[in-house]
């Protein structure tokens, strides 16, 4: 039985007075128990713990609680008014009337309705266990919801029963590196399309033994669904990795992007852990400026999943208050689903870039100016030797779309480029032993070198902007 | 195309095998990348790179069954690659003066990829030694172990 808290029972008076069916008044007290909402509805009665019966409104319902269809109570009710909320949809179109008018007309086309198969005990032990679980909790139980509830049932004594299907089909049960027992659940099934009847009886009892003992439920675990929080993220250091930088146990460098982000949003979400990705990455010596690239964070398991817009707003000059080698804006929860926009513009939009340029031979204005000239520059990329350890050989096609240069003095100029994603910058200037051409050395007639390279923007137009 | 001195020596450190295969002077200079993949060079004591000297061709076939151009490798592990021991001969160098020059790994490793810019020009090899005092590299892979390399 579920009771109006105090908070709720100025709400629950004021819609009853203005017209609101039980029903619609449930509603907006955030009543969770499913079973409330089906009580006859001409019958529910709000009852007032304090007060005892009041007068009745023009919708004929009590304030008395708890809810109850008990019959008996002294007031009577009058018929209930068409409530102003859900206009009928939870009075009269929730009665039987209804109900069989509607099953007439499908029946009468003759749809099938039965079904088939055999009811799977996991789907059966949900249907009587959700209720209960909703009755004890007070919240509805929803089969897609996010926080899960898993418990795993473990019976020693008939474990190895299905261990004879390996001698009779054995190609179903191949052992696999990350499998811990060959005997998984696919392989079983498949397994028992494949065998014969008479080679089942051969080997298995039927019926089934009884077994001597019940089984036990060996873990109980509840898990929150993860939450996704992205943003933009700044970086101000050339000497900071985005992802931790650790070699045979040894930190090369200190901290990392992600760290400086998460470290903030793991407390706050209380989350066991996380996961961290990008729309694409810098190296360690690159600042990134302008607006920022896009990142998501994962967080598995959070223990607190409600945050307001005001909230995530202070979380994020938390994290901005705590380095000044990094910066985030546009922090929000996004979901699951918006992951897949970020990950695109990785692979699909351009990126404008800054690089201090140094030449062996002088330069003049002129020289360079060659370089704002080419739009849509085709440039073909053997895979730098300095990733080649970890990356196929390759070549990659890419193009530069658009370049502008700032002379500084007789070695030195400041390169603005517009590139296709996926373009590695310094090697189109250093040429990387020739094996990106054209490079800038090759343009230019000189050798070339790059001094230093920042990121100026990185054209994805997600997360969405918040105006801060 | 040589890379600019500062990528060398930003990334790389360079290696010394002297008198290869005990011809005097034909010293080769490896550069090693902190990703332990090598670039196998000349040093500039090397004969191919004193004034005077006029390369005619380089062949990469270094005998009736082996040519390094038909090395392909695929895959992140590099599989395919042809295995080299610090004597395997890489190419070889014809000058218009009649001279023959082989070019040896000097490493034990995996053939990744040779320099095919130098076959159709030549002199990129020796251009740029002058200036930075190394020279145009000629392949690369990743060695398993180092002999006799001098620091």
């Amino acid at each position: 039985m579920f009771a109006l808290t105090e908070k709720n029972r100025s709400i629950a008076q004021l819609l009853l007075n203005t017209g609101t069916c039980p029903r619609c008044v449930f509603r907006f007290c955030c009543v969770g128990l499913q079973a409330s909402y089906r009580h006859p509805y001409k019958r529910i009665r709000l009852e007032n713990m304090e007060e005892g019966a009041e007068d009745l409104n023009q919708n004929g319902a009590l304030q008395q609680i708890p809810v109850t269809d008990d019959a008996n109570v002294a007031m009577e009710i009058s018929t209930p008014k068409v409530c102003n909320v859900c206009l009928g949809i939870l009075q009269e179109f929730c009665e039987i009337d209804f109900v069989k008018k509607v099953s007439d007309l499908f029946l009468k086309q003759g749809l099938s309705l039965a079904k088939e198969d055999i009811v799977q005990l996991k789907e059966t032990y949900k249907w009587i266990i959700h209720p209960l679980f909703s009755e004890e909790l007070g919240v509805p139980a929803d089969g897609k919801s996010l926080f899960e509830v898993s418990v795993v049932f473990a019976h020693p004594e008939t474990d190895e029963d299905c261990h004879f299907l390996a001698t009779v089909c054995p190609d179903c049960f191949k052992p696999a590196k990350n499998k811990q027992s060959v005997f998984t659940r696919m392989a079983i099934i498949k397994a028992l399309e494949k065998i014969k009847e008479e080679d089942f009886r051969k080997h298995f009892p039927y019926p089934p033994s009884s077994p001597k003992n019940i089984c036990a439920a060996l873990e109980i675990q509840c898990t929150n669904g993860a939450i996704f929080v992205a943003g933009r993220y700044n970086k101000y250091s050339r000497n900071l990795p985005q992802t931790p930088w650790i070699i045979d146990g040894e930190r090369k460098l200190e901290s990392s992007v992600e760290e400086l982000i998460s470290e903030h949003l793991m407390t706050a979400f209380k989350a066991d852990s996380f996961n961290f990705s990008s729309s694409g990455r810098e190296d360690v010596d690159v600042r990134t400026l302008g607006s920022g690239r896009p990142f998501a964070i994962e967080l598995v398991n959070p223990h607190r999943i409600h945050f307001t817009a005001m909230e995530m707003k202070e979380l994020q000059q938390k994290i901005n208050n705590s380095s000044d080698k990094i910066k985030v804006r546009d922090l929000q929860l996004v979901t699951r689903e918006a992951i897949g926009h970020m990950k695109e513009g990785e692979e699909e939009k351009t990126k404008t870039y800054s690089a201090l340029i140094w030449t062996d031979k002088a330069i003049q204005k002129e020289d360079i100016a060659v370089l704002d000239d080419m739009e849509e520059l085709k440039i073909d990329q053997k895979t730098p030797l300095r990733v080649l350890h970890r990356r196929p050989l390759a070549v990659r096609s890419r193009v530069i779309h658009t370049m502008k240069s700032e002379y500084i003095d007789d070695h030195h100029f400041r390169l603005h480029l517009k590139t296709q994603a996926g373009t590695y910058i310094k090697e189109f200037v250093h040429g990387d032993f020739g094996r990106t051409k054209p490079n800038i050395g090759f343009l230019l007639k000189r050798t070339a070198d790059i001094l230093e390279l920042d990121v100026e923007s990185v054209d994805v137009d997600w997360p969405p902007t918040l105006n801060d | 195309m040589a890379a600019a001195p500062g990528v060398t020596e930003r990334y790389f450190t360079r290696w010394y095998k002297p008198d290869v295969k005990g011809n005097l002077c034909e010293d080769h200079c490896i550069l090693q990348h902190s990703n332990r993949i090598c670039v196998i060079t000349l040093a500039e004591a090397h004969p191919l790179l004193q004034n005077g000297k006029t390369i005619k061709s380089i062949n990469y076939q270094i005998s009736a069954n082996c040519s390094r151009l038909q090395n392909k490798v695929s895959g992140k592990s590099k599989r395919g690659a042809q295995f080299l021991t610090e004597l395997a001969p890489l190419c070889r160098i014809s000058c218009s003066d009649g001279e023959e020059y082989t070019i040896y790994s000097c490493i034990r490793g995996r053939l990744m990829e040779v320099n095919e810019n130098i076959l159709d020009n030549p002199t990129i090899l020796q251009e740029k030694v002058r200036i930075f005092a190394y020279i145009e590299f000629f392949l690369i892979f990743i060695p398993a172990l180092y002999h006799g390399l001098i620091f």
